[in-house]
């Protein structure tokens, strides 16, 4: 949503800006009804006093606080702006209020001249206190509610992220230039089309299940792209070469799943397709200096030749990756994309290794 | 003479099943090759000079439609007629329904072969139709029925292809570009560059130059995309690396081996005119 387009005073802030008043004139009776019990002083004057200074404090730092902070989300103003407001609030509301509460009973309650200090402090103590905790309460309100919303968000957005995932495993072209030769394979070769209906199974249902477990053994991980690498190899003849190199003592090694597929679908998909004599393809997991080390290098045609514009969101993919290692690794996890000496590109994907491996 | 075909198809297995079941389908034809890549299909179209064309849309180095398009300005017309095209393709329902609304051609991968049956009679009916030892006149007449088919063909496929862009196409269709962000040649500098200057777009390898009367600038946009984003009433393709300005055409010159070349009013080149877009500039 673009926060800069909403407008100042839509419904929304209105409504809720009427629901704090209505919660500061329930508070107001409650601060008058106390203070005619305990200074036996006049009941009616007392509401007069309390919701006047109440409901300027409340209209001053209401309207203030939406023309200061304007159009973010939580509308309230950051930094010194906030605690101004808060204290011209207090002000308006004392004197103003106090105004109008002497106008009401003809005689000033707190008569300047005369200083009368022990009253003048417990108004003012009150007021203070008062106006304070309600801004507290308020602002407490208006954030918790903004959490919400984002929390909101970023589960649509984790939603999103995972379909597109999905889109992007799934590709159709993928899909039906498989089944094609699937369907070649049967009639001429029926053993090699049960071993490719196998990897093909394997496939999809990790691509179909695979987003929702947390982390698998990087054995599962090769064995996953293995799948993926073998059906391709099908479909790609001769212009497809890979290897996977996996060391034994990293095979226990746990990773989020489909952590590389994108990787090495993007080396076939802008690497190896466009390059007419094909390549290709290495993926190599190793141990340096405590971290896990992955390699996905392949001699397609190179980085500056892709031109993402023209295969449909191929950043896709890359990003993908790197949110999902900051997600689980924060800024221990890390990825980079450099044209490998051979041409073509190498992605170097570099990870804590969890303390028992 | 039994007719000839060429299979340009980059997946082993589906070029060999395709070749089978054309065998099948019309025992008659002889595949003279097959070939992997969209450059080897225009060298080997060119060489051997088949009656017919299978093209897989999704081609490496150069795809099915830019191998169609270079065809078609390079055929030699005079040794041969225009062959009959068709795209393989084994998804692109865009593209897919486009051809379905016409009398043209395209087969779906995997190639079944009740649909197969249908192409090879189109064929064979679009090949008997053909002039044998026509006529000059009845040749030209042939060669524009087919060019008009090709182009038919190459449009909807390529509106398939840019469709299947994620519907990018379909949204920059909506709002037609006012002002391109683009580099000086040769410059780290961007230039926001008014649509309303520039003269014409010429692809080259990487990137188009986009040239206005006194200026040249790059962009990387591919063709294909930045088309979907002009105004077709104003910006005309006259060649499969060109895009004019159809107001600051100013003639239409035909050269002794009859292609076309036009001059713009306030730049020095000619431009090339490809034959598929010929038609735009027959005399009314």
């Amino acid at each position: 949503m673009s926060v800069g387009a909403l407008p100042r005073f839509r419904a929304e802030n209105i409504r809720s800006m009427l629901r704090h008043g209505l919660i500061t004139v329930a508070f107001c009776c409650f601060i008058a009804a106390a203070l005619a019990i305990t200074q036996h002083g006049d009941w009616g004057a007392q509401m007069v006093y309390s919701l006047s200074i109440g409901l300027i404090s409340w209209l001053f730092i209401d309207v203030g606080r939406l023309l200061i902070s304007g159009h973010r989300e939580i509308l309230w103003p950051t930094g010194p702006w906030g605690y101004l407001l808060v204290a011209a609030g207090v002000l308006a509301g004392f004197f103003g209020g106090n105004a109008i509460g002497d106008a009401w009973t003809h005689q000033p309650l707190l008569n300047f001249s005369s200083f009368e200090e022990r009253r003048l402090a417990t108004t003012i103590i009150i007021t203070v206190t008062a106006t304070i905790c309600m801004c507290f309460f308020f602002y407490s309100l208006g954030r918790s509610k903004y959490m919400r919303s984002q929390i909101e968000q970023a589960q649509r957005n984790a939603t999103e992220a995972r379909l597109k995932l999905l889109e992007a495993q799934l590709e159709p072209h993928m899909l039906f230039n498989t089944l094609a030769n699937l369907r070649v394979l049967i009639t001429i070769d029926p053993p090699r089309a049960v071993a490719m209906l196998d990897r093909l199974n394997n496939y999809l249902r990790m691509t179909l299940s695979g987003s929702r477990a947390l982390s698998h053994p990087l054995s599962a991980e090769f064995e996953r792209l293995a799948d993926y690498l073998e059906l391709m190899s099908v479909r790609m003849g001769e212009r497809l070469h890979y290897t996977l190199d996996l060391p034994a003592d990293l095979r226990d090694t746990p990773v989020p799943p489909l952590l590389l597929q994108p990787l090495v679908e993007n080396s076939i998909r802008h690497g190896l397709e466009p390059k007419v004599e094909g390549g290709k393809i290495a993926v190599r997991a190793r141990q340096d200096a405590g971290r896990l080390v992955i390699e996905v290098s392949d001699t397609g045609v190179g980085l500056g030749a892709t031109q993402p514009a023209q295969s449909g969101g191929s950043g896709f993919g890359l990003e993908q990756v790197r949110e999902r290692l900051a997600t689980v690794y924060g800024d221990q996890g890390r990825m980079s994309l450099a044209a490998a000496p051979a041409g073509g590109t190498c992605a170097t994907l570099s990870l804590p290794l969890p303390p028992h491996a | 003479m039994n007719p000839t075909a060429l299979i340009a198809e980059d997946e082993p297995l589906l070029a060999q099943a395709l070749k089978a079941e054309l065998a099948a389908a019309w025992p008659e034809l002889q595949v003279a090759a097959i070939v992997g890549d969209g450059h080897s299909a225009v060298r080997e179209a060119l060489q051997l000079l088949p009656q017919v064309l299978f093209f897989d849309i999704r081609m490496p180095g150069l795809d099915g439609l830019g191998a169609a398009a270079e065809l078609a300005d390079r055929w030699p017309t005079d040794e041969a007629p225009m062959p009959q095209l068709v795209f393989v393709t084994a998804y692109d329902e865009y593209a897919a329904r486009a051809f379905e609304t016409q009398a043209i051609d395209y087969v779906l991968k995997p190639v079944q072969p009740e649909r197969l049956r249908k192409t090879v009679l189109r064929l064979q009916q679009a090949l008997a139709s053909q002039p044998q030892h026509a006529k000059p006149a009845a040749a030209d007449e042939a060669l524009e029925r087919t060019l008009a088919q090709w182009r038919q063909l190459l449009n909807a496929a390529g509106a398939g292809a840019g469709a299947a862009n994620g519907g990018s196409a379909a949204q920059a269709a909506t709002a037609p570009l006012k002002m391109i962000a683009a580099s000086e040649a040769g410059g780290a500098t961007v230039r926001m560059v008014p649509i309303d200057q520039v003269l014409y777009f010429e692809a080259a390898d990487k990137y188009i130059r986009v040239l206005t009367a006194t200026h040249e600038y790059l962009i990387r946009t591919p063709l294909k995309q930045l088309l979907t984003q002009l105004d077709p009433e104003i910006f005309w393709q006259v060649h499969r690396a060109v895009v004019v300005r159809s107001a600051a055409i100013e003639a239409v010159h035909r050269d002794e081996a009859g292609k076309l070349h036009l001059d713009l009013k306030g730049r020095p080149e000619k431009i090339p005119v490809s034959r598929l877009y010929g038609h735009l500039f027959r005399a009314m």
